[in-house]
């Protein structure tokens, strides 16, 4: 079947099988291999990416399902050439070590800024609650967003 | 990797034209909302439909409103709008306290009440929650609407009332004055499912129980419910003494199994725990209380 979605702000038309899903239509694809593939079973939050501004775990949905909405991946955060401010926050507060986990992590994060600019470090740690790192990372991952939060893009910078 | 056997999709346009695709394509046509229990089951290959209806786009199933006295809940409702909703909160907080730990907010945004009543998994929260309320199920077929109290939808695990042309498509739960609501789960990790969980409301006279209703989850009661601990309630005072009482009942009356989440002592041990607890806090809210 034939699925067209927006992704990173440009419209993707392709022949699909509707068993494929969404991660391995943006990995295989696309060839946007920022969006992560892990556990498979909705646990690990590796794979996430934004729908319609929504964060979803894009191994437990199909492409064909996304199909006709907005799709936001890891690399369409940056902006022109300036990174948001939560990748900046990860920079800054060492919020990764493996990396495998940032991706999903960020556009969570991405998500929580746009409805809470000002979140506590609590409501950051169940917001991120389904975004799993194993490399104990989470107090460096809470400081970075919390960094972003304090720094928000100002207008000239993401123009 | 992970992978579905081949199936067909569809996306449905209206309930009319879900129901009319589920009729053409038989039972091996299956309905899918926010997945997050289907397609896992579909990649492990416990299912296998060949023919997938995607309901995404049916807003108009997508609310939590008023209406002739009671609460109705459309089966699209996702949990994160269910977790937010300033209607249930003043109404029912048990349906704000069982959200809070049903997965994460990642997969709240995308799962579906509807979906989680009918996937019937025998450790669903929302389950213990409307067998708890009482809630009646609204399914629809092309033929018109029938509705099937909470404590008669299940069939037994990952069985339900609703025919393979049939859809759910509303709960709804009538709203009691002087009533109070709790949820009160244990689990392993964030997220997970359930070791034990209980959720109940006690609706006060006075200071004696005029009504209430007890939902237990993961832990084989009869219809997540526990019936015989609510008849004992129902015209005795509202104390600490009574709901230890009624929660022995429970602890009494469920059919745990010792599996990887725990043996079955503990899982009793929890369900009377937990009865109790949600018990008193429901009382206590009941009484205008904040707990």
């Amino acid at each position: 079947m034939q699925v067209t979605m927006t992704v990173n702000g440009e419209e993707f038309t392709r022949e699909v099988e509707p068993r494929m899903l969404l991660v391995h239509f943006l990995r295989d694809d696309l060839g946007l291999t920022g969006t992560h593939w892990g556990c498979d079973t909705s646990n690990c939050g590796v794979c996430t990416v934004q729908i319609d501004g929504q964060p979803v775990k894009s191994c437990t949905i199909l492409a064909a399902m996304a199909a006709g909405h907005e799709i936001r991946t890891i690399e369409g955060l940056e902006q022109n050439g300036t990174l948001d401010p939560v990748q900046q926050g990860f920079m800054q507060e060492h919020g990764l070590q493996c990396g495998f986990c940032t991706p999903g992590v960020m556009m969570t994060a991405r998500w929580l800024l746009d409805k809470n600019p000002d979140p506590d470090t609590e409501t950051i740690r169940e917001c991120i609650s389904g975004n799993i790192c194993r490399c104990t990372g989470y107090e460096n991952i809470v400081r970075a967003i919390r960094w972003a939060a304090e720094h928000p893009a100002t207008e000239g910078a993401s123009a | 990797m992970q992978v579905p056997a081949p199936f067909e999709y569809e996306r449905a346009t209206s309930v009319d034209h879900a129901l009319a695709l589920l009729e053409r394509h038989g039972p091996e046509a299956r309905l899918i909302a926010g997945g997050h229990s289907l397609l896992p089951m579909m990649k492990l290959r416990l299912a296998r439909p060949e023919m997938l209806i995607d309901i995404n786009d049916l807003s108009d199933l997508d609310y939590i409103k008023l209406d002739r006295g009671e609460i109705a809940i459309g089966a699209m409702a996702r949990h994160a709008a269910i977790l937010d909703s300033p209607l249930l909160a003043e109404h029912y907080r048990i349906f704000r306290e069982a959200e809070k730990v049903i997965a994460d907010p990642i997969v709240r945004n995308r799962g579906t009440i509807g979906g989680s009543f009918c996937q019937a998994d025998p450790s669903e929260d929302l389950s213990a929650v409307g067998s708890a309320l009482r809630a009646k199920m609204v399914i629809r077929s092309s033929s018109g609407t029938r509705t099937v109290a909470a404590r008669e939808f299940h069939d037994g695990p990952y069985q339900t009332m609703v025919g393979p042309s049939e859809i759910l498509v509303e709960i709804r739960v009538p709203i009691r004055p002087g009533s109070g609501s709790a949820y009160e789960k244990v689990e392993r990790r964030a997220g997970d499912w359930a070791i034990a969980a209980a959720g109940t409301f006690v609706q006060l006279s006075g200071d004696n129980v005029a009504d209430c209703g007890i939902g237990i989850t993961a832990v084989g009661a009869d219809h997540f419910a526990c019936a015989a601990a609510e008849d004992f309630l129902i015209g005795k005072p509202a104390t600490v003494e009574n709901f230890a009482a009624a929660a022995q009942i429970c602890h009494d009356a469920v059919a745990p199994q010792s599996d990887q989440r725990g043996p079955a002592d503990y899982k009793r041990h929890l369900a009377r725990e937990l009865t109790s607890r949600a018990l008193n806090r429901s009382a206590a809210r009941a009484r205008g209380e904040d707990v």
